[in-house]
């Protein structure tokens, strides 16, 4: 499996918005033990959906030169579950992107239902930080998970 | 031009939604690292909020400067900070109480320049109050 919890960015304006689209299936293994019977969309996943569209949206300002971490999550609700055969649309607003990291808005919609939403802080790391977090050089975007975004202007 | 309470009643907030801690906590006095329970990630989103709530630019490092206590900076000896090492906290942090600090420099007891009340000042200072 592949840690991908966005499937294709639908809009992308640099340095602004973005909105990214998740298919839900019930292909997913997790979906099964998670749970028995009544397979839901974990939160956990859901805020990973989100923080790979906030990301990204942050990392192309600069690039994709930075490590871009998931730093912090000041504000995070949910507010309806998700289940198999939902499509989820994640609309992030990038609220500030310095030198040293960004801060991004995001909610998370089905259809018209609002799903969750969230603030989260992301830091750029010091390249010369060192041990195991510089070790993970660009985590996020070394496993293609940037190439959703060229692959989406291809498709558009 | 915002009161220096005005200031502190919007910085008290900052900080609230930041740290998650109770407004009472948020006292002038209160240090943000061993009071508030923050962190050197919290600061960064400190800046942003103080930058959104009051509808100012804060350059890096310019309320919470990095790299104070770097091994080849020549501000520590010896767990202690040096004379140069006060000099150059007075010089990058005008807004913080550095003669309380001056007075027992232990290098640990730098994270008590971050008050409430330092952040205060700091945005009086910006905002020319």
């Amino acid at each position: 499996m592949r840690w991908f919890w966005i499937d294709r960015f639908l809009d992308f304006e640099s340095g602004k918005s973005a909105r990214a689209v998740k298919n839900v299936t019930l292909s997913e293994e997790h979906l099964h033990d998670h749970y028995p019977g009544y397979p839901v969309m974990p939160g956990s996943l859901i805020l990973e959906g989100m923080a790979q569209t906030g990301g990204i949206l942050l990392g192309e300002t600069h690039q994709f030169q930075h490590v871009v971490i998931l730093a912090k999550v000041p504000k995070l609700a949910f507010h309806s579950r998700v289940r198999p055969g939902d499509t989820l649309i994640y609309s992030a607003r990038l609220i500030e992107a310095r030198e040293e990291g960004g801060l991004v808005e995001i909610d998370a919609h089905c259809g018209d239902r609002l799903v969750a939403n969230c603030e989260i802080v992301f830091a750029h790391l010091e390249a010369d930080a060192g041990g195991a977090a510089a070790n993970q050089k660009n985590f996020v975007f070394e496993f293609g998970l940037a190439d959703i975004l060229a692959r989406s202007q291809q498709n558009g | 031009m915002p009161s220096q309470q005005e200031i502190f009643e919007k910085v008290r907030q900052t900080l609230v939604d930041a740290l998650g801690v109770d407004d009472d906590e948020v006292t002038p006095q209160a240090t943000l690292i061993g009071d508030l329970g923050a962190e050197s990630i919290d600061f960064l989103d400190i800046v942003f909020r103080l930058e959104k709530s009051f509808d100012i630019k804060i350059p890096r490092g310019e309320l919470f400067p990095e790299n104070l206590t770097a091994a080849d900076s020549g501000f520590v000896q010896d767990g202690v900070i040096t004379p140069s090492g006060i000099a150059e906290l007075r010089k990058r942090m005008p807004h913080a109480d550095v003669d309380k600090l001056a007075a027992n420099p232990k290098v640990e007891n730098i994270q008590e320049l971050f008050t409430v009340e330092m952040v205060t000042k700091f945005i009086g200072g910006k905002l020319g109050a």
